[in-house]
């Protein structure tokens, strides 16, 4: 292969790989806020979990049944 | 339930490793300070023979600080917040607290070898990658310990979501693991080839691929312990002593992943202008541009954590500790990249400008985050107020005149450096010699150095005031939910 066509792929290959990790970027943020507008998420309680951590304090979420009827 | 009401989280490993973050600090710090005025005061490299030289001190000084001071943090605040965010003491499993101990104790083993061997001047002389192949082995076993103890504890856990930190800590562990084992393929040469000592090795790698391997471990080093455990204590330490949660969880998660896929590909600006492909040198200079917005997403999400609530910074000293962390976070993180520019680049390697980008980061920012995070632990893990408020602003205040001066000197001192090595006669020849810069810059070593003394002093100061607050401060009967209590 020469010079000139590996410079071509090259080219194609970065404009390629900058789209396809943009798309990727912006879906990840849409589909952050999609989970909080549909209600199936809601990520900002989970900053609580670093200000309501003694031992006794009830899990933002979590595992038991029991622990979730205190939620 | 009656048994959870009388659990409390054990914080006996994390004590322990917090006394190894003041020992390693001292000692990575005091040799510091020693090789920054030898630059500046070259006969003071006869002081103590072959062990007391530049070249013999150096190495000890990196790894003591990064590897003994920092890591020993990172462990310690690891074993305070990973219980608290994941709502688990580590009393609750005896295996746990048996993996925890051992894996301090033979932390501590590892690293008080490591001392003595770079004092000996045994290392594989790559750069933040000294030690030989017998401690290799130990780190990779001390580093094991640590991810049973991250991944056993995260098995026990109540809170079902892993917060933010727990994603950073995982990180480390994980990057880490990778980087240091891809690096640390050497070959033991008496045991191949019967040549050297038993513990004397060779890389695998060779010649650019060697180099190649090396800086992508090298700056990954910067990555994994000097940024994203740190991203990790400051997301649990500043809400939680300012008593603000994080401004958006969302742009934490979103900054997370660009940081993890970013910064592994950033370690080729380390090599630019050398015999790797040229290829290599640009996608290392070009992701380091792009690190600017994952670096400053996590910064600014703490500084807008913040909003509102500015007042506490003559509060409280320690909110203002690592307010400024974040914020020299976001001045390294914006030099960084601008160093990695190919014609930043062309005037800025090799020089001091360098030295002086590394340290406005570390002491800024890392010891600045550590440091605070130890000070909001101690009342929690020994049930006394901190010692005195005073002695604290007053350490903020020598410490930063210290940093300050460190890396102006060095910016100084770097560009000077840079433009006489590059510059020319009209006939193009060279118009310095080598020895000519180095006269011009001994002023600037020295205040260099004496910056670095100051910064020596407060965490002096830090030492001190840690002491007393665990020996003979005024006991609290509750633990304060948010703001430390501290004497005046």
């Amino acid at each position: 292969m020469d010079i000139e066509t590996i410079r071509e792929l090259q080219a194609y290959g970065y404009i390629f790989a900058t789209i396809f990790l943009s798309v990727i970027m912006y879906s990840y943020l849409y589909h952050l806020y999609k989970a909080e507008k549909k209600g199936t998420r809601n990520y900002e309680k989970y900053a609580n979990i670093a200000l309501n951590d003694n031992i006794d304090d009830a899990p933002i979420e979590s595992f038991t049944p029991s622990n979730k009827e205190k939620e | 339930m009656q048994a959870r009401d009388a659990l409390n989280y054990d914080y006996s490993v994390a004590k322990c490793f917090t006394y190894a973050t003041i020992l390693f600090g001292i000692i990575g710090m005091v040799i510091g300070v020693v090789i920054a005025y030898q630059m500046a005061f070259p006969e003071l490299n006869y002081l103590a023979d072959e062990y007391g030289t530049f070249s013999r001190l150096r190495p000890l000084h990196t790894s003591g600080v990064i590897f003994g001071f920092l890591l020993s943090g990172i462990f310690a605040t690891w074993y305070y917040v990973g219980q608290r965010v994941l709502k688990v003491s580590m009393a609750e499993s005896p295996f746990l607290m048996i993996v925890g101990r051992l894996h301090f104790w033979i932390y501590m083993l590892t690293i008080l070898s490591a001392v003595v061997a770079l004092f000996l001047g045994i290392g594989t002389s790559k750069e933040y990658a000294e030690l030989e192949w017998p401690l290799d082995i130990a780190v990779v076993v001390l580093w094991v310990l640590w991810g049973i103890s991250i991944f056993g504890l995260i098995g026990i856990r109540r809170e079902k979501t892993l917060y933010i930190s727990m994603w950073y800590y995982i990180a480390t562990f994980l990057g880490v693991a990778m980087l240091y084992l891809f690096n640390n393929m050497e070959v033991p040469t008496y045991f191949v080839a019967g040549m050297g000592k038993w513990y004397h090795s060779v890389s695998m790698y060779a010649g650019t691929n060697d180099a190649m391997v090396q800086w992508w471990y090298g700056h990954n080093a910067v990555a994994f312990i000097f940024t994203v455990p740190i991203i990790a204590m400051i997301y649990y330490f500043l809400p939680k002593e300012s008593g603000q949660p994080v401004f958006s969880y969302k742009l934490s998660l979103l900054s997370f992943w660009g940081l993890m896929f970013v910064y592994l590909w950033a370690g080729g600006h380390h090599l630019l202008y050398s015999t790797v492909p040229d290829w290599v040198q640009t996608m290392g200079s070009i992701f380091s541009v792009i690190l600017i917005l994952p670096s400053w997403g996590s910064a600014i999400n703490m500084l807008l954590t913040m909003k509102g609530q500015w007042g506490q910074l003559k509060e409280n000293p320690l909110v203002k500790f690592m307010v400024f962390a974040s914020t020299f976070y976001m001045l390294s993180t914006l030099e960084g990249p601008i160093q990695a520019i190919k014609s930043v680049n062309a005037l800025a390697h090799f020089t001091d400008w360098i030295p002086g980008h590394v340290h406005d980061g570390t002491l800024g920012w890392v010891g600045f985050m550590t440091m605070a995070a130890l000070f909001h632990m101690a009342p929690r893990m020994y049930k006394r107020e901190l010692y005195s408020k005073k002695l604290m602003e007053s350490q903020f205040w020598i410490q930063t005149t210290g940093i300050v001066m460190y890396f102006s000197s060095m910016w100084i001192a770097g560009i000077t450096q840079g433009m006489m090595w590059r510059a020319t006669d009209q006939f193009g020849n060279l118009a310095y010699s080598f020895i000519d810069t180095v006269t011009v810059l001994i002023p600037y070593y020295a205040l260099r150095a004496t910056g670095g003394l100051l910064y020596l002093i407060g965490f002096f100061m830090f030492t001190y005031n840690m002491y007393k607050t665990m020996t003979a401060s005024k006991a609290i009967e509750s633990e304060p939910q948010n703001a430390s209590p501290m004497a005046a």
